[in-house]
């Protein structure tokens, strides 16, 4: 049976409900007046408060743990130590990788960074635990530690083979261009910051346990928390339907999570733990730093010959992060020539994590630096060198793009920012004692693909509802999910109700990689079609129905009412159906896994990330694109920066919900601002802490640094990319900003600084 | 759990007994007390409540100047209509302080006794050395991040940098400190850190701030505070500078300058030497670039914070031009 809903599929037969519709967030309203209740916020009855005790030197051994005075203050229930903590079983990594057969202690006795967990504090009160928590003396033998990138004991770091990149005989092209330039880039440690700390509320009930946790991927967490306490993953279920923001640190259970369930079951009560905000810098990885050079050799006309480029990142003693340095120097620019090699070396902090576009973030600072500095070196306009080199397909996976809208971004991008008026010469536009800059930068983005499966119901109101276990961290997965179902099914987005955040609901991979809104919109287009054909079915066939004497083949759902294609029969709500019927809901899974998936298929693909889909399979390669155009204004005396003006146009394929991709997209360009010019975690080099660890001194953009920012949509939709045709959002607006500033910093003082981020001081 | 106790003292007497005994702390706004109490800095035995106490919040300017009790909000302040008029260097030096949030909460007597910013003492389970907090322990900011350290006003015990913005605007114009009847000068009641940086202030036990005086001069009726960071907003200053000028008749010849730092001394740091040097002289350019050099004469850097030295005098350059502008 077919279904015509009559509908194109976009804003322009839906308004704000369909999908492409300018819909407001549907959470917002809870979220402004308070009710929406976050993780932590939970109150349970006998509810027990743990603290965590970090350790105060960066490497070396817990030579003994004094508990007593903490054991005898007031109000605490239990002190956890390596040797008192109940013992868990190693789970495995997020690939799914089958763990090695051996314990797991979240409290450490060999301690690689300043800043890890030794024991914790559990109390009848939050500031008993915490007066407990700082009578704990733990002391150490301490061995001399590496503090970073630049720590003469680092060394040259471990090969990364699958880094690797080759094509041509980049060197030898390199050595005979006529025109060369070679220059290191640098990015800090970053941190992600998010308003709301990392913390859960942990429950066990019998072999059950439940936990209260900001989630950005509920189902890998679950897989966590089972592997780690020996339970069916079906025992644990992850509970988290606000998060006060991720950027990437959420997607994964952490050490104190293990501390906080471990306290929960040894005490038989839920347990609370909340870092602080100083532990949120240490007791999980930011953006590791990094470290690239990249040569560029090309022609007087800077059509480029070769590009070598080499990286480093940090990574912790026992810990393995790479950043992916080479993503976008591989892809960005036509080259016949070229050579990337990665190393990643230890260093005594915690492993780092991902932070937004991890990878691609700092690869594109290195590109669009150096491709700036060779337009510099042969005079040829920034923009004009970006288009000489364009590349027409993926130069590394020799494919052909499955979208690639940046020559209409650079167009789009420039014509709305003025760019031909922009003199060439650094220093040749001020204002006073202003001296401006104007800088261009392109970003990218991989479109990760994976499944996602959810649950459509209509329900004896007319009212829709949709389950399913993937989370909105202030992205939008409610809004563009009720817009979905909306429009699929044919009723106002008022009218639908939208559940995310449980893992008792159909499963989601991942909300990371920008993959999450293209696999759920998939999923509950799926659902919910199956979902109307059900109901258009009822009404056709079923005798009861006051459709059944029409003999129609088909019927039109639209704005909550049925009638016939023709006009001619009659005109029915949802409920007047479904109640002539006899029915008091219709309910409908869909998934967008391959067909004949089987149970074991569809667990790893919800708790692992081996089955996301490689952005170059099959004929494409899949990539969001942008093109960053930022003033900027230095003050020549002071050396203070400030971004005056943002034009920003972006290829995600088809958006969903514009308002909420602009958002998106501004908040990326916001956090590539902090990043550039504020952002930057400062460590004591020794003793290897992190001292600006809050965020009075870890310095991010205030409303007074965000100048208006203008976002362009220059996407077309994709359907190579995901179901509805849309590319990834999230992650791609901040990719490209701080090369597009330091651009612009150059063009306005003659200064290149190639170390995030520029302060006063690099430009004074 | 620390136990403390905490009274809502009803009169200023009964506050300042209370505050006198052993252990006893004055709380205000509480922005910086509860702050450092969460550090595990500030362990008061006992705190007293200041805030419900009647008249200290009141703000009076007259012909000879500006009476502001320690109990009114930073943010009143600042957007007082006469203090604007008569001391506009005190109302940009406050609304460009802290945030909106704090300044709505935060007291003038507090806002003068905020402690440094200094990484190191807000940590005492790391860094148990600060001589500030411990006296004898050491400095273990000296050889580690200085970034924000001061580069005047410095010994070898201790390198702090006092973070106010106020009383920079107020040490530049003779601004006096009401201790109950006692008065100090601003420039007095900032100690130096020599060889006890634990001691802050000329201000003893059971005494406590009950306003601020400013008197009133043509200099600080014509004056800027400002405040170079590189956050536009809700920073400290990396350098910062209170001036105010007076001109002779002929609108040109400088017959009075006053001239503060803030963000790189220890305490507020009046410039007598940039005033002197230009006192007298014609406001141009290339003469107040000179004397403004001055500003940091026996400056000394820690490593990360030699670029205050040269962005101090640059600040103050700029700000006294700017006064010079607007005649
Ligand atoms: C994140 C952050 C950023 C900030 N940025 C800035 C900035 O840019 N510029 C700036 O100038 N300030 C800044 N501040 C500091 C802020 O201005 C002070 O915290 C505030 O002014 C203190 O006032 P309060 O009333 O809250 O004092 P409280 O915290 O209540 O008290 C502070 C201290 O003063 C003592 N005290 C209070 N009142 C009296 C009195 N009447 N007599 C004697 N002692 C008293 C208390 O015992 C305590 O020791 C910032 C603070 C924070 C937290
Ligand atoms: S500079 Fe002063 S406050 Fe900072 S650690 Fe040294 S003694 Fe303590």
């Amino acid at each position: 049976m077919t279904v015509h809903n009559m509908r194109h599929g976009d804003a322009s037969d839906g308004g704000a409900d369909a999908v492409g519709g300018r819909l407001s967030r549907v959470d917002g309203p809870a979220k402004i007046t308070g009710s929406a209740k976050y993780a932590v916020e939970q109150q349970l009855e006998g509810l027990a408060y743990a603290v965590l005790v970090e350790s105060t030197i960066a490497s070396g051994k817990v030579r003994s743990i004094d508990t007593a005075e903490a054991e005898a203050a007031p109000g605490v229930l239990k002190v956890l130590t390596p040797d008192t903590i109940i013992s868990l079983r190693t789970a495995s990594d997020w690939f799914g990788t089958p763990p090695p057969d051996k314990p797991y202690c979240p409290l450490a006795r060999d301690i690689t960074f300043s800043g890890q967990h030794v024991a914790a504090v559990v109390a009848e009160t939050f500031e008993q635990a915490v007066a407990a928590a700082a009578l704990v003396k733990v002391s150490y033998d301490e061995t001399p530690s590496i503090v970073d990138l630049s720590d003469a004991k680092a060394g040259d770091g471990i090969p990364i083979d699958a880094m690797t990149k080759k094509w041509g005989d980049a060197q030898a092209a390199f050595a005979s261009a006529p025109v060369r330039i070679c220059a290191a880039y640098n990015t800090p440690r970053e941190y992600q910051a998010p308003m709301e700390p990392h913390g859960l509320i942990a429950q066990w009930e019998g072999d059950k346990l439940t936990v209260w946790e900001p989630s950005q991927w509920l189902d890998g967490m679950a897989r966590t928390y089972a592997e780690w306490f020996g339970v069916p993953f079906e025992n644990v279920r992850l509970v988290s339907p606000y998060i006060g923001g991720g950027f990437g640190s959420k997607a994964l259970a952490l050490s104190h999570g293990a501390v906080a369930a471990s306290a929960a079951k040894m005490l038989g009560r839920p347990v609370r733990l909340v870092m602080t905000r100083p532990q949120t810098f240490t007791g999980y990885g930011g953006r590791a730093a990094t470290r690239q050079t990249v040569t560029i050799g090309a022609d007087r006309q800077g059509k480029i010959q070769s590009i070598v480029h080499r990286g480093i990142n940090e990574t912790s003693m026992d810990g393995m992060w790479v950043e992916p340095l080479g993503s976008v120097t591989s892809i960005m620019y036509a080259t016949p020539n070229f050579s990337s090699k990665q190393n990643v070396v230890r260093v005594n902090s915690v492993v780092p994590g991902a932070m937004r576009a991890p990878g691609e973030n700092p690869s594109a600072f290195g590109i669009e630096s150096a491709i700036d500095e060779l337009a510099y070196e042969v005079g040829i306009d920034p923009l004009e060198i970006r288009l000489r080199n364009y590349a027409e397909q993926d130069p590394h996976a020799r494919k052909a793009w499955s979208t690639r809208q940046l020559r209409e971004a650079f167009a789009a991008g420039s014509e709305r920012f003025g760019w031909e008026r922009r003199t060439p010469q650094p220093r040749s536009m001020r204002d006073g004692n202003q001296l401006i800059g104007w800088g261009v930068a392109a970003g990218t983005y991989p479109v990760r693909r994976a499944y996602g499966e959810a649950i459509v119901r209509i329900l004896a109101d007319g009212s829709v509802e949709v389950e399913s276990s993937s989370i909105d961290m202030g992205q939008g997965t409610y809004t563009i999910l009720a817009q979905t179902a909306a429009e699929t099914v044919g009723v106002p987005a008022d009218n639908v109700v939208v559940k995310l955040g449980d893992s008792r609901f159909p499963r989601a991979g991942v909300a990371g990689g920008s993959r999450l809104a293209g696999v759920m919109t998939g999923a509950v287009y799926k659902a919910a079609t199956s979902a109307l054909d059900q109901l258009v079915g009822l009404a056709i066939s079923d005798p009861r129905s006051p459709f059944h004497a029409l003999q129609a083949n088909t019927l039109v759902v639209a704005n909550g009412r049925i009638s016939s294609p023709r006009g001619d029969g009659p005109d029915l709500s949802i409920a007047e159906l479904l109640g002539s019927v006899g029915r008091d809901h219709i309910e409908a899974t869909g998934d967008t896994m391959p067909a004949n998936s089987t149970a074991q298929d569809r667990y790893k693909n919800y708790t692992t990330i081996a089955m996301a889909l490689p952005h170059t399979e099959g004929d494409y390669s899949r990539h969001s694109w942008c093109a960053h155009f930022i003033e900027v204004r230095v003050d020549e005396d002071f050396g203070t920066v400030r971004v005056s003006r943002v034009v920003s146009a972006l290829d995600s394929g088809r958006l969903y919900n514009p308002k909420l991709a602009e958002s998106q997209w501004k908040g990326g360009i916001i956090m590539g601002i902090g990043q550039a010019l504020l952002e930057e975690g400062i460590v004591d080099r020794r003793h290897g802490r992190i001292v600006n660890n809050n965020l009075a001194d870890y310095l991010v953009p205030t409303n007074a640094d965000i100048p208006d920012i203008e976002v362009i949509s220059v996407g077309i939709p994709d359907l190579h990319s995901s179901v509805l045709g849309g590319k990834g959002v999230g992650e791609l607006a901040i990719v490209g900003v701080a090369p597009a500033i330091a651009n612009a910093v150059f063009h306005a003082t003659g200064k290149r600084v190639r170390d995030l981020p520029i302060t006063l001081e690099k430009l004074i | 759990m620390r136990d403390f106790s905490y009274l809502r003292a009803g009169s200023l007497d009964a506050a300042r007994q209370a505050a006198a005994l052993p252990g006893a702390m004055l709380l205000a706004g509480g922005t910086t007390l509860i702050d450092l109490a969460k550090c595990g800095v500030a362990e008061p035995d006992s705190l007293v409540d200041i805030t419900h106490l009647k008249g200290l919040d009141k703000i009076a300017v007259s012909a000879s100047g500006a009476t502001i009790g320690a109990l009114a909000k930073m943010g009143h302040v600042a957007d007082h209509a006469d203090i604007k008029r008569h001391f506009p260097a005190v109302s940009e030096a406050l609304w460009q302080a802290a945030s909106a949030q704090i300044r709505n909460m935060a007291t003038i007597g507090g806002n003068l006794m905020q402690r440094t910013r200094c990484p190191y003492f807000r940590d005492p389970a790391n860094f148990p050395a600060c001589n500030k907090r411990e006296p004898g322990s050491g400095c273990s900011a000296i050889g580690g991040v200085t970034r924000g350290h001061a580069v005047l006003g410095t010994s070898e015990a201790c390198i702090a940098m006092y973070p106010g913005d106020l009383a920079t605007a107020l040490v530049a114009f003779d601004a006096i400190v009401h201790l109950g009847e006692r008065r100090v000068s601003v420039d007095d009641f900032f100690l130096l850190p020599g060889a006890t940086p634990d001691r802050e202030h000329a201000i003893d036990p059971g005494e406590m701030i009950t306003a601020i005086e400013i008197p009133n001069s043509a200099a600080a009726r014509r004056s800027t505070y400002l405040k170079i960071r590189d956050r536009q907003s809700y920073e400290f200053a990396a350098a910062s500078a209170a001036v105010g000028i007076e001109f002779e008749a002929d609108g040109r010849t400088i017959r009075d300058l006053r001239v503060a730092l803030g963000g790189v001394a220890t305490k507020p740091w009046r410039a007598r030497a940039v005033e002197q040097a230009l006192k007298g002289k014609v406001l141009e350019p290339d003469a107040v670039r000179a004397a403004s050099l001055l500003a940091v004469e026996g400056a000394v850097d820690n490593g990360a914070n030699h670029y205050k030295i040269e962005l101090a005098p640059r600040v103050v350059a700029r700000a006294i031009l700017k006064m010079g502008e607007t005649a």
